[in-house]
């Protein structure tokens, strides 16, 4: 019932706003059309401002992805992980989560091909998917936009979040699923 | 900090690459990332023209400024530096809604916009300012009501109840959530790096 409305709500978010946000303008008397190509205009340099931010950013992810550097880590974070109750084949998932947003797709569809949806890997790859963002993504293109150099602690708190995102669905699947 | 990041990444990508003797998967991981780059920027100019120039129109007629005033009392104690009434409230709002119905091409938009807006409060405009790393610690650990992607790949794989994972994800981002904004606070607060 909660998702049927909440999915209800999605499919008609966009169409919703398109509609009465140009009607609304027309009434407080904004001129919407010149008004929306003004704001485009904005969105097209924009757009256009990220891409050396994004090229550097995604140049060396990706280098660190094709190496194998990857496997290393997991070798030398199993560990930590496995005090945790994760299960070692989920941690590649956890490593590249905040770098590479289409890589960890891959990865947690991989997962559930291999393993099944309904096992505890695919809930738990299925959970952290949900929770967690591509940190790293989300600081260059947002940052990028504005021209802003030095992240300061931003870098910091994101990574946290993704690591206590990661820890917290570990716990919830075992818990519930287990 | 992004500095050291950012070399430590490409370096031992490098050089792990070097020690397997594979080092030419590097020239291909590198070329095509950067292609790749440009890529994604492309895909995101179209929506990102739609949803900026919708954000004109909504902001001309003051419809930003009124959500912003709907959401103060929360707003001014996430951000004390931003005024009650600043645009930038508005946008960080509809961003975090967009993200929260999984509405990610609508959201990135929002969030470019209310950074501009941050930026204009900005002191220092190489620097990021408090309020934007709040306004990113949100953002990045915001709850996505809906995951519909993963959602799709459980039912692609015949899972037997595909959204049972919805109440788990909520859950954890919830608790993601409070961290993050908890260390935001604490950083920006108390740390050095806050001044």
């Amino acid at each position: 019932m909660f998702l049927q409305v909440l999915e209800t709500v999605s499919r008609w978010a966009i169409p919703f706003l398109l509609l009465t946000v140009p009607i609304y303008g027309f009434v407080k008397k904004v001129p919407v059309y010149e008004s929306f190509v003004e704001g485009a205009q904005e969105g097209f340099t924009t757009a256009i401002k990220i891409i050396p931010f994004l090229v550097g950013m995604m140049v060396a992810i990706s280098v660190f992805r094709a190496s194998g550097a990857m496997e290393y880590l997991t070798q030398i974070l199993s560990p930590v992980t496995n005090y945790l109750g994760a299960p070692a084949e989920v941690l590649p998932l956890a490593i590249m989560r905040p770098l590479s947003g289409s890589g960890v797709l891959g990865m947690a569809t991989e997962l559930m091909r291999v393993y099944g949806p309904d096992s505890l890997i695919g809930r738990i790859a299925s959970t952290m998917q949900g929770t967690t963002d591509t940190t790293f993504f989300v600081l260059t293109v947002y940052f990028g936009a504005v021209g802003i150099k030095k992240f300061r602690y931003a870098v910091i708190t994101g990574l946290t979040a993704d690591i206590t995102g990661f820890i917290a669905s570990v716990y919830i699947c075992n818990l519930l699923f287990k | 900090m992004l500095n050291v990041i950012w070399l430590l990444l490409l370096a031992t990508g490098i050089i792990v690459a070097a020690l397997n003797g594979n080092i030419e998967v590097v020239t291909g991981a590198a070329l095509d990332a950067a292609q790749g780059a440009v890529a994604v920027c492309f895909d995101l100019i179209g929506v990102m023209a739609l949803w900026l120039g919708i954000m004109k129109i909504a902001e001309k007629g003051g419809l930003i400024r009124a959500i912003a005033w709907v959401v103060r009392p929360l707003m001014v104690r996430l951000f004390p530096t931003v005024p009650p009434r600043h645009p930038a409230m508005g946008a960080i709002i509809l961003n975090l809604s967009a993200n929260m119905l999984g509405l990610g091409n609508a959201a990135t938009p929002f969030g470019m916009k209310a950074m501009q807006e941050l930026q204009q409060l900005n002191p220092d405009t190489e620097q990021a300012s408090t309020a934007m790393c709040t306004f990113l610690a949100l953002n990045t650990s915001c709850i996505t009501l809906i995951p519909a992607t993963i959602i799709g790949v459980r039912l692609s794989f015949g899972s037997a109840n595909p959204t049972e994972i919805v109440g788990p994800c909520i859950f954890a981002t919830s608790l993601a959530m409070i961290i993050a904004v908890s260390l935001d606070y604490w950083l920006r607060t108390y740390s050095r790096w806050g001044r």
